[in-house]
């Protein structure tokens, strides 16, 4: 453990004297920020004089004129995983501190271990100094104390973001170890979430439309190929880590959401009529909703990071 | 010299797919004693070191450093034995003793017995002067002390140095030779030296071995391995020109 701890209070120093983690920070904190204030102005004005709805609190998070808070981590985040470790390995072989650091008496897995829990520990601090933050503005200005089950909901929501980032982290580990070249692993990591974050939606309908081919005019006779077509999509987007973690903090932190396979589509007023005449789920059937999200983001973070362990401990190390 | 063996092999190979880059290399080096390791450029005399430091593992053969086995043991191993690369990395963004401090850490060496070991093996080396210059703005003899420094400060029983005074100018280059006459005369270190600069090897080691296309080709004092390639005479032979002959001799 000596060597983990070692080598992870360095990784951590580094990463908080680092201008570029500084730098991605305070873009995040602000954007962060100013949406809290928004948003929360909005609900402030919008609740004047009226009986404050269940919740309330969470809509910090999950509402925004443009994009709620939880949208932009869901954007955003992997960048932070991708910066805290696209270089974490190829920075020690080319500055040739990696053949050192071997050649000590730690076992070779606290190097990679120790990054990762630095990345890891990292990101669980920017997390919850932004939802602290968040929350204390959303206190101020929309002055209702969140309940202990809107609080939980916070900390699953936060122990999902921190999976969800820790994700693209173990990713760009990974493509620390496979490429010497920092550039080209910092790219391979961008190119990684572009394709995973954004094209998988329409690999999804490209795959549902080829291999559950449904006839519009014959559609209204075959509803249940309708819906074989819809499932097929939406289970082949759940590849994407995005797909996951947006439909598991949705879940988690709007109560009133039931599902996530709704095929039907609606307009506002008929979701806002539906949800003026519907209780809020509880904690524990929204977390069974979701927990195929939870557990599946778990574990892809877990088997990139056994990949890396993996490729990295195969690895021989040379100074030259 | 005390004839206590701290490094051995028997038969130790490794082979890189087709590539044999060690063959069957037995040693047997005592304590105190500075070993040269010769051989150019592919020989394997890296591979040796990363096998005999459990940074790599044999194809077949067996090590011993200090009695551990490498493979089985590589903690125990590193826990004795110093490492200076011939490319030696620093953090550049910390200072000398910052770097110490964190290779002390890695080894479990205490902060509070560390600092002032630092203070002092930096004063050895002659890297004392200016404790706040970071590391990033060393000159590469610098960095080759700094190397040194912080193989000292773990106190090991077995060096191992790849080209210790490659770019370091003459002065730099005598006392660095000092420092390993001084570790193995006076803390009986044993010393495993591998470099080209056959003067230096001759001015400090005890007993050389030439390593050509993975084969140890002699091992033995220089005085021992001239007499045998050139003869009984009143000539003296330079480290230089036995190792020509032998490399000429495996070339053809």
């Amino acid at each position: 453990m000596t060597g983990i701890w070692t080598i992870c209070r360095k990784e951590l120093a580094d990463h908080f004297s680092s201008t570029r983690f500084i730098l991605l920070f305070t873009l995040i904190l602000i954007v962060s920020l100013v949406m809290a204030y928004m948003v929360g102005t909005t609900l402030r004005d919008e609740l004047k004089d009226v009986a404050k709805p269940t919740f309330v609190f969470l809509m910090l998070f999950t509402s925004g004129k443009l994009f709620s808070l939880v949208s932009f981590i869901a954007f955003f985040g992997p960048l932070i995983g991708i910066v805290l470790g696209f270089d974490a390995v190829n920075r020690e072989r080319s500055s040739r501190t990696l053949s050192k650091l071997v050649s000590q008496p730690i076992y070779r897995d606290s190097i990679i271990n120790g990054k990762f829990l630095a990345g890891a520990i990292l990101i669980t601090i920017m997390l919850l100094s932004i939802v602290l933050l968040i929350s204390g503005l959303g206190l101020r200005l929309i002055g209702v104390v969140p309940g202990p089950e809107e609080i939980w909901r916070l900390l699953i929501y936060l122990v999902l973001s921190i999976f969800y980032i820790s994700f693209w982290l173990a990713i760009s580990i990974l493509f620390s170890i496979t490429f010497r070249s920092m550039a080209t692993s910092a790219l391979a990591a961008i190119a990684f979430w572009i394709c995973f974050s954004f094209f998988v939606g329409f690999v999804a309908d490209l795959a549902g439309d080829a291999f559950f081919p449904v006839d519009p005019r014959a559609a209204e006779r075959n509803p249940e190929l309708m819906v074989t077509q819809a499932q097929a999509k939406k289970l082949i987007s759940y590849i994407s880590p995005m797909t996951l973690y947006s439909e598991g903090t949705t879940i988690v932190l709007n109560p009133l959401q039931k599902t996530t396979q709704s095929l039907l589509l609606m307009g506002p007023m008929e979701r806002l009529s539906i949800s003026r005449f519907q209780n809020p789920l509880p904690l524990g059937q929204s977390l069974s909703i979701v927990l195929p999200h939870i557990i599946t983001l778990i574990a892809i973070t877990m088997i990139f990071f056994a990949i890396s362990y993996a490729v990295f401990m195969r690895q021989e190390v040379r100074s030259t | 010299m005390n004839g206590q063996t701290v490094i051995e092999t028997q038969d130790l190979t490794k082979v890189y797919g087709d590539q044999v880059a060690v063959n069957r290399l037995n040693l047997k080096i005592d304590q105190g004693e500075v070993f040269g390791f010769l051989g150019p450029n592919g020989a394997g005399k890296t591979t040796t070191l990363l096998m005999l430091l459990g940074l790599s593992e044999p194809t077949s053969g067996k090590a011993w450093v200090c009695g551990f086995d490498p493979t089985r043991d590589p903690l125990k191993v590193k826990k004795v034995v110093g490492y200076l690369p011939e490319n030696v990395g620093f953090y550049d963004d910390m200072n000398a003793a910052q770097n110490l401090l964190f290779m002390s850490r890695l080894n479990g060496i205490p902060d509070e017995v560390a600092r002032p070991k630092a203070e002092e093996v930096l004063r050895i080396v002659g890297l004392d002067a200016d404790p706040r210059k970071r590391v990033g703005a060393y000159s590469r003899g610098m960095r080759q002390r700094l190397g040194i420094a912080e193989v000292l400060l773990k106190e090991p029983q077995v060096v191992f140095l790849d080209e210790p005074t490659l770019g370091l100018d003459p002065d730099g280059a005598l006392q660095m030779l000092e420092v390993i006459r001084s570790m193995s005369q006076d803390k009986k270190i044993t010393v495993f030296f591998s470099s080209h600069l056959l003067d230096q090897v001759q001015k400090i080691s005890h007993r050389v071995g030439i390593m050509l296309k993975g084969n140890m080709v002699a091992m033995g004092r220089i005085d021992d391995l001239a007499e045998e390639k050139f003869g009984i005479g009143q000539e003296k032979y330079t480290l230089e020109e036995i190792y020509m002959k032998y490399f000429k001799e495996g070339q053809s």
